[in-house]
């Protein structure tokens, strides 16, 4: 009965977070609901047994995507009341392919008769989800583990190549240039004659 | 009352409906596109780990994993993209993006 409540709120919560995501004015709210979105999804895993997964959903998408998005937002200085122009014009034929799309999906999820073997029974001293997925992720799974790595690489690479940028008149610090000088190019040496000064 | 595979995969379906609902009505601003993008990958992702758990197969959680990093890649390339192009236009509509039309 708990588990019930607790889904049925998670997935409202879900579901309405979700849909404010797209539907709110503010961009920033915008993030803020996808947070909810993404923290109830972990609520969601955590009820299906996966907490191992739940959490790297909180770590990875709240603690970096999130922040990201948010930074992204409030660092472009946007008119964003007129990019939200437009919304009701497109929203019946949007809402037209949703309809038929969540039909289709809930056909195929209905039609489909599963003979699983149900929710294995947690039994004290068995695995735990972290456990097996490290057994399975660090031996099966190795290479695509690695390319997982790869692709998180080169998109990292990817993102800095396409920000940077050198502007002009920018005073930055040119270390060959410190660790190149000595005394005889940096100090000159002038004998003044009392009284006269440099001139 | 007890929660099976079925609850699951519903709201998995209504998360990728909003999302693709998301793409279609926010035809401007390329920032909730991205964040449509996100939630049809969650939706992908809470399928996945239903499945997984309802079948008792680890493999699900394994491919989660992998959807998770795509889609952290794909995010932040994606916003790469987008302050270059701010940069460059100075607004982030996607209508105008027809430059390389010809």
């Amino acid at each position: 009965m708990a588990e019930a409540i607790a889904f049925y709120a998670l997935a409202a919560i879900a579901v309405i977070s979700a849909f404010c995501v797209i539907a709110a004015r503010n961009p920033v709210h915008s993030v803020l609901f996808l947070i909810l979105t993404f923290f109830t999804a972990a609520g969601l895993f955590v009820l299906m047994g996966a907490e191992f997964l739940a959490m790297l959903l909180v770590v990875v998408y709240v603690g970096a995507v999130a922040v990201l998005f948010l930074f992204v937002v409030m660092m472009l200085d946007v008119d964003f009341v007129e990019l939200k122009q437009g919304f009701l014009s497109y929203a019946p034929l949007g809402g037209l392919v949703a309809l038929a799309l969540l039909a289709e999906l809930i056909l195929v999820a209905s039609a489909v008769q599963l003979e699983g073997a149900g929710r294995p029974a947690i039994v004290s001293g068995a695995p735990t989800n972290a456990e097996q997925i490290g057994a399975v992720l660090y031996t099966q799974y190795f290479l695509l583990f690695q390319l997982s790595g790869l692709v998180l690489f080169v998109a990292m690479i990817g993102a800095i190549v396409l920000t940077l940028r050198s502007r002009e008149g920018v005073r930055k610090q040119d270390v060959s240039r410190q660790v190149g000088r000595n005394p005889k190019k940096a100090v000159e040496l002038k004998d003044v004659s009392p009284g006269q000064g440099l001139g | 009352m007890d929660i099976g595979l079925g609850h699951y995969l519903a709201v998995a379906a209504a998360l990728f409906t909003i999302g693709v609902f998301g793409i279609f009505v926010n035809r401007k601003n390329v920032i909730i596109l991205l964040m449509s993008i996100e939630l049809v990958l969650l939706s992908v992702n809470v399928n996945l780990v239903a499945f997984s758990t309802h079948l008792g197969n680890i493999e699900g959680q394994i491919f989660a994993m992998l959807v998770l990093t795509v889609a952290a890649a794909e995010a932040a390339v994606g916003l790469a993209i987008l302050v270059t192009y701010f940069r460059n236009r100075g607004d982030i509509a996607v209508e105008d993006l027809n430059l390389m039309k010809g």
